[in-house]
């Protein structure tokens, strides 16, 4: 095994870390908005929001190849603004991979926060924390495990993404190749040994990172009446 | 004068709605009486600025909180109001101490001189500071929420029948330090209950309240005194509150001797100075009445006086019946059939028979 097949385990890396940061920020809000809105379209929301789990990643490829396009709306702004395309791209994964992975995010969190209530939230106003305030101080800690669960099955299910990297960002070395594509393409050119090394990598690399997190999850209990 | 919380607000909620006005002065305790599902913590909630719907206005010594006409809402964390809710409510991730310095930490300039380790002393918490709220009793629990919401200086505390989920004795060990806290303080109280036995220990001024309306409000003595008010100020603990003065006490018997409005009371004895004033309770449930003055009897407490109001309960056996014992009253509750038998009405003498007094309050 040479240092270039390492290329795509640490690509790999960088595009599921990235996702999960993105995805943390991007996510709850709208986890927040979901577990507290009473309007009357919060069903298509959520309904919106958990379509990845159930279309197949060549769906989701697919219509994100027509929205990312150079000639899409989208993907032409995208090149206006930094002179590169989306597809067939670093960042176009990035943006793949925060569509494919919305669900692993939003979904924890928003039972989190339902967990946690208003009441809280109420005590904390009335103790003069501001609603920004009472969030961080009072709602995060409290759906503290929410975050962890969200950003583990972020971190885990990007770095198994395959067909929406395929339709995405094809399998350019350096740049659009990722584990899985690697394995794949081993594996269809009979280099069993490279599949192998590369499957087993990311075997216990999934498991060190989960018993990371079961781990510390059970060191830090978060106290709950 | 006195500043007030001026109020008045309504709400609807599918078929209950809820219209009240009132002037609280800010000053003392301030007891919100009524039955359950009456409205008072969804009351309490809008003048906290928890209940976005309801509309009117709220105004504290001036300004204003809630005037839905002119659209002004103060959230309710400008408001400065501190909420103790029946379910404390403490944050499970902080320990005793990190939820009062939650608190603490946020109303430091809002002026009012209120000292941590005061409130920590006040309601006896220093061996539960390095405590979680997991680990707390239901009474621990409630110290803590109260000591919390002191600590945010509010201009107002609204305790939202902070002791409904505690047993008897609990509650009785948790009653002093409330009482003690206005004064303490300088925080005016609102407190909500459905016991009268709460409200007519630790309030002087009462609101009753029912159905969404407000029934009366005035000095808590003159209310326990009025028949009308049932049953929003409920038939078991129904009674009235009376000033006594300790005449002497009998070592032999441990007995003290009072005397209440110029007649004689026997009380197990309790620790008083001669000349001193007790508050007394007496419940409707506990005074029989008679034409004459019985002898061979071993209850005691004899009252003389005459009757002055009698409500009788369509569809029930009893009666409730005020006796006027010399410029105070005495409340009865009775069957309709001895109302009739020994043809009582308005005027005529009787002689009120008290089988338990107990002290409302031990000395004030």
């Amino acid at each position: 095994m040479t240092l270039a097949d390492l290329d795509p385990l640490w690509l790999t890396v960088r595009l599921a870390g990235l996702t999960t940061l993105i995805l943390l920020v991007v996510g709850t809000p709208l986890a927040w908005w979901l577990a507290h809105t009473r309007s009357r379209i919060k069903f298509l929301a959520e309904a919106v929001t958990a379509l990845p789990l159930v279309l197949p990643p060549t769906v989701i490829g697919f219509y994100l190849l027509i929205v990312l396009n150079p000639n899409a709306p989208l993907g032409a702004a995208w090149v206006n603004l930094t002179g590169s395309t989306l597809t067939f791209s670093f960042a176009g994964l990035v943006a793949g991979s925060i569509v494919y992975s919305l669900p692993f995010m939003v979904q924890p969190l928003q039972g989190a926060f339902e967990l946690v209530g208003r009441r809280p939230l109420e005590a904390a106003a009335t103790l003069r924390a501001s609603p920004f305030d009472a969030f961080f101080t009072v709602a995060a800690p409290m759906a503290l495990r929410g975050f962890v669960t969200g950003a583990v099955l972020t971190f885990a299910h990007t770095v198994g993404e395959f067909g929406v990297v395929l339709m995405v960002g094809g399998n350019i070395p350096g740049r659009t190749k990722v584990i899985s594509i690697a394995i794949y393409e081993h594996v269809e050119t009979i280099q069993y040994a490279q599949a192998h090394a590369l499957s087993a990598i990311l075997l216990v690399f999934s498991f060190l990172v989960l018993m990371l997190v079961y781990g510390l999850n059970r060191r830090f209990p978060v106290h709950v009446v | 004068m006195v500043e007030v919380l001026d109020f008045d607000v309504a709400l609807k909620l599918g078929d209950f709605s809820l219209e009240i006005a009132d002037q609280v002065p800010l000053d003392g305790i301030t007891a919100l009486l009524g039955p359950s599902g009456c409205g008072k913590t969804t009351l309490l909630r809008i003048l906290a600025g928890l209940e976005g719907g309801g509309t009117g206005h709220v105004a504290i010594d001036g300004d204003t909180w809630l005037d839905s006409a002119r659209g002004v809402f103060v959230a309710p964390h400008r408001r400065g109001v501190g909420h103790v809710f029946q379910d404390a409510r403490l944050f499970p991730h902080l320990s005793v101490m990190g939820n009062l310095h939650y608190a603490d930490r946020r109303s430091r300039r809002a002026g009012n001189a209120v000292a941590f380790n005061d409130v920590v002393e006040a309601l006896d918490l220093s061996p539960l500071l390095a405590r979680w709220p997991a680990s707390l009793s239901g009474g621990e629990r409630q110290r803590v929420a109260i000591a919390r919401a002191v600590l945010s200086r509010p201009r107002i505390l609204l305790m939202d029948e902070p002791l409904s989920a505690l047993d008897m004795r609990r509650k009785a060990s948790i009653l002093p330090y409330i009482e003690l806290l206005p004064q303490r303080f300088s925080i005016p109280i609102v407190y909500v209950t459905h016991a009268v036995e709460e409200a007519s220990r630790l309030a002087s001024r009462m609101i009753v309240m029912d159905e969404g309306r407000k029934l009366a409000a005035g000095p808590v003595r003159a209310l326990l005194e009025r028949l009308d008010l049932q049953p929003a100020t409920g038939h078991f603990e129904a009674g009235v509150v009376l000033d006594a003065t300790v005449t002497d006490h009998d070592p032999q018997f441990h007995l003290t001797h009072l005397d209440c409005h110029g007649q004689a009371i026997a009380m197990p004895q309790a620790d008083l100075d001669i000349g001193a004033t007790a508050r007394i309770r007496i419940r409707a449930r506990d005074v029989a009445l008679a034409r004459s003055r019985p002898q061979d009897i071993s209850i005691r407490n004899v009252l003389e006086g005459r009757i002055s109001e009698i409500a009788e309960e369509k569809d029930t056996a009893f009666a409730e019946t005020l006796v006027d014992i010399g410029g105070a009253g005495v409340r009865a509750r009775i069957t309709r059939a001895s109302v009739a038998d020994l043809r009582l009405k308005p005027g005529e003498p009787v002689y009120a028979l008290v089988k338990s007094i107990s002290f409302d309050r031990r000395a004030f």
